[in-house]
């Protein structure tokens, strides 16, 4: 059984097919890319995984069970997690709030803890605690010692995007989404967080969907790659087959003029 | 040579554009406060004696702040900087004239038209007070000269040296409150049988002697000097002690002396101060339910009094005999369970509901529900349960074994008070802390992202606005039994909307804040319906409270006592700019350069 289904996706937006009879399929740790023009639905496929737009049409069964109709916080709870193209941490909260939070699924205390701080309420902040700052520590140094304390929004842009991928880590998930986690980093930054993704799947036992422009962390990461384009796959399979795809080449660079006529 | 001719402004050289618009704003805001009333009103207080009165007080510190402002230099970095000299006074003069020639022309206007149709303050009253019982040159003359030598003054706390200023400052604001809290320092003496105190200081009729006055002036001057930095020494060595054992200590200290304070200070307080200090309590249990709200979840709720009217008839229904339909005359402790049933209830019911809408939709719907419980409590449909506009009376002391909680003796209302906010701030702090409260801050700053990290935000919602409720309600039972009785028109709209106020300017989400905005703004200018400690103020509460909302939102967003995260919220830039400061990117890179 796959970890991930998707049967025959569809999703509209007024008559636009953002995405169309999408079938697809993940295997327990597996690393997927899904590359494709700007435009193409790559987010929206993000987006409907995680909830936070209900498909048209289609299926889609995450380890054994449909997340359709679900809320974006019990999606998160069966097991998937995801990063936000646009970096969306809670600007204001401190980064190890920010990871903190995010496991507000997989802990369970409420009001009667807290106010009476009972030994349960303190083992589990504990463990949040520790949890959060084993987590930044994947990082290397940079989010953890005195930066455990600042507002995310002082930190600088790679860092912001390492610490959105620490806190959907922080959500325990089973299926990591990152969605252009390497924008706007430079050279070494992007070396760096192409063999940290690996090591994600490796150490952490994630399975792991990234959409991704940068051709060379596309070849570098993924076991398998889809490429959408107008919202329809159009070719499935290792880096070095949909790289030479002439569909895949065309829905890039465009087709010939000659051709056309 | 150069650089002496250009430092230095010639005498006449001035804005004029500037010193004529800020002339102008002087001039309408002396006017707009004679017409408002505020001087005729507050005449009557008399602040020093045979001197000053609070209403000209009013009048007077208007060309001060604007010779302030009109002097007040741009610096610009890395250029030259005109010297502040006598040019600037003359700015500052000028200012105050134009603010003069204002009053100078109010007064010419009630002298030969009359416009008290729309104009209530246009009256011979007003006349009498600008033109000092005389005629209208003297009083033009005198206001002339006032106007320009507060405009001076003004000007020329610029370009005092730092010390003289504080000293001034020191005077000045000691003066004023010693003026203004005559009442409370009044009763503060008598308790402490220390009448003899308060008998020099204050005239028989009310206000403080010109003798007395001068003394204290003299000492408060001096008292930068003497203390001169020992405390912000004290303060910074506080601050520096950071390990945690030592603040741990010092908190424990500071909080002691706190408890001390609130538990002894009432037993020397008089009646009326008592019953200030009780209603200030009643809107801080009201201010630190909403601050759970709207401080920590970012809920903007503003129909916050529906759950403080929901406290006080339920205690009115469950212990007052005269209830119309349902009389069990209980206990006020077993009624104060009811309570809570009934505020999470409604908290669930009016949250419920509107719990999917965000922002402003929420607000508005909010507002609706709030004025919807207030009608509900009036209307004729209700009325043999509830009874409608009587509202419920009699409703009986609090029966404490030995102590007995009564509106008459307003010193137990206080202590009772004092231990419902005890607990608030106790569940406030902690829920701060926890798991819920971290989802609270989450939803705040991006709520869809705060749902897709795994939060169910319906639940952390509902679960904020039951607590505010809880927190309300309980305000609502205290007042029911301090008053004796509940009506509808308690519960109007407007003590949402004040309340909101005092959140916003002690600084959402700190319950220090919280604190110092119910102390300042309750305590001082008076809640809805209670008088604050200056009573005279009662008809112009809500343009004070306007003017200082406005003032704050302008000048001081985060509010008096900020947490240190909502300063950095308001203040991002300045906060990254510092950051940049600290060299915080070229560390980052040197840090991925070694690691490859």
């Amino acid at each position: 059984m796959s970890l991930l289904e998707i049967h025959n996706l569809q999703v509209t937006f007024g008559g636009l097919d953002a995405l169309s009879s999408l079938d697809f399929s993940i295997e327990e740790g597996e690393i997927v890319s899904v590359i494709g023009p700007n435009g193409a639905g790559k987010t929206t496929f993000f987006n409907t995984i995680s909830g936070m737009i209900p498909p048209t049409s289609g299926e889609i069964i995450f380890n054994g069970e449909s997340v359709l109709g679900l809320d974006p916080n019990q999606i998160t709870e069966m097991g998937i997690a995801r990063t936000f193209q646009n970096v969306r941490l809670f600007p204001n909260m401190t980064v190890l709030e920010n990871v903190m939070v995010s496991q507000h699924c997989r802990t369970s205390q409420l009001v009667v803890g807290a106010l009476f701080q009972t030994k349960a309420f303190k083992q589990e902040e504990r463990e949040i605690r520790e949890r959060s700052e084993e987590i930044l520590s994947f990082f290397g140094t940079r989010l953890i010692g005195y930066r455990l304390d600042q507002p995310a929004f002082a930190l600088s842009y790679a860092n912001r995007r390492r610490l959105e991928i620490a806190r959907a880590m922080a959500t325990q998930p089973r299926l990591l989404l990152l969605d252009e986690p390497v924008a706007g980093m430079n050279p070494i930054e992007t070396a760096e967080l192409t063999g940290l993704i690996s090591r994600l799947r490796d150490e952490w036992g994630f399975t792991i969907v990234v959409i991704e422009h940068d051709m060379k962390v596309v070849r570098d990461v993924s076991d398998r790659v889809v490429v959408l384009d107008h919202g329809v796959p159009i070719a499935q399979g290792a880096y070095d087959e949909v790289s030479t795809n002439p569909d895949v080449i065309e829905a890039y660079l465009g087709r010939p003029v000659e051709a056309k006529s | 040579m150069m650089t002496d001719t250009s430092a230095s402004k010639k005498l006449f050289e001035q804005n004029w554009k500037r010193i004529s618009f800020w002339g102008s704003i002087c001039a309408l805001s002396q006017v707009f406060i004679c017409l408002v009333g505020l001087p005729s009103e507050l005449n009557r207080r008399i602040l020093i004696e045979s001197t000053l009165s609070l209403g000209y007080l009013f009048i007077l510190w208007i060309p001060l702040v604007f010779g302030y402002i009109v002097s007040k230099m741009v610096e610009l970095e890395g250029v030259e900087n005109p010297k502040p000299g006598a040019a600037d006074l003359l700015s500052g003069a000028l200012t105050g004239l134009f603010g003069s020639l204002g009053l100078v022309l109010l007064m010419l206007g009630i002298d030969n038209l009359d416009m008290r149709d729309p104009l209530i303050n246009w009256n011979p009253k007003l006349f009498r007070l600008l033109t000092f019982e005389n005629s209208i040159g003297f009083g033009s003359l005198v206001w002339i000269a006032v106007g320009v030598g507060l405009g001076t003054v003004g000007a020329s706390l610029h370009q005092m040296s730092s010390q003289i200023r504080k000293m001034v400052a020191y005077a000045t604001f000691g003066l004023f409150s010693f003026a203004v809290l005559e009442d409370v320092i009044d009763d503060l003496s008598e308790g402490f049988r220390l009448e003899w105190l308060s008998d020099m200081i204050y005239a028989k009729k009310g206000g403080m002697t010109v003798t007395s006055m001068i003394v204290l002036a003299v000492v408060l001057a001096l008292l930068p000097l003497i203390t001169r930095g020992k405390f912000k020494k004290t303060v910074d060595r506080y601050r520096s002690d950071a390990t945690p054992e030592n603040q741990r200590r010092n908190s424990v200290v500071l909080f002691s002396i706190i408890a001390v304070l609130v538990i002894v200070l009432p037993w020397f307080l008089g009646g009326i101060i008592n019953e200030l200090l009780a209603n200030v309590g009643l809107f801080l249990l009201l201010a630190l339910g909403l601050n759970i709200v709207v401080g920590l979840a970012g809920l903007l709720d503003l129909g916050y009094v529906a759950f403080f009217a929901v406290g006080g008839y339920t205690t009115a229904v469950f212990t007052s005999p005269n209830s119309p339909w349902f009389s069990p005359e209980t206990h006020f402790g077993i009624s104060l369970l009811v309570v809570v049933v009934m505020a999470t209830l409604a908290g669930l019911l009016i949250g419920a509901p509107v719990i999917r809408m965000r922002g402003d939709y929420l607000a508005i719907v909010t507002l609706g529900f709030g004025e919807i419980i207030r009608l509900l409590f009036l209307s004729d449909w209700l009325k043999p349960y509830l009874g409608g506009s009587q509202g419920i009376t009699n409703i009986p002391a609090i029966d404490l074994g030995p102590w007995e909680v009564r509106g008459a003796d307003p010193r137990s209302v206080f202590y009772m008070v004092l231990a419902f906010c005890v607990l608030a701030i106790y569940v406030s702090w902690r829920l701060q802390g926890s798991r819920l409260g971290r989802a609270w801050m989450a939803i705040r700053e991006d709520e869809s992202v705060a749902e897709v990290m795994g939060i169910n935000t319906v639940n952390s919602k509902l679960m904020a606005f039951v607590v505010g409720a809880v927190l309300a309600s309980f305000s609502g039972a205290v007042l029911a039994a301090k008053v004796g009785s509940v009506f509808p028109k308690s519960f109007e709209i407007l003590v949402s909307i004040i309340i909101l106020v005092v959140v916003i300017v002690g600084g959402m989400g700190s319950i220090t804040g919280v604190m110092v905005g119910s102390l300042v703004l309750i305590g001082i200018l008076g809640g809805p319906r209670q008088p604050g400690l200056l009573q005279e103020f009662q008809n112009f509460k809500l343009l004070i409270y306007g003017a200082l909302l406005v003032f704050m939102m302008l000048k001081r967003p985060e509010g008096l006592v900020p947490t240190a995260r909502r300063t950095r919220e308001l203040h991002q830039e300045e906060y990254l700019q510092d950051a940049w400061l600290g060299d915080d990117e070229n560390e980052e890179r040197e840090e991925v350069g070694e690691q490859l």
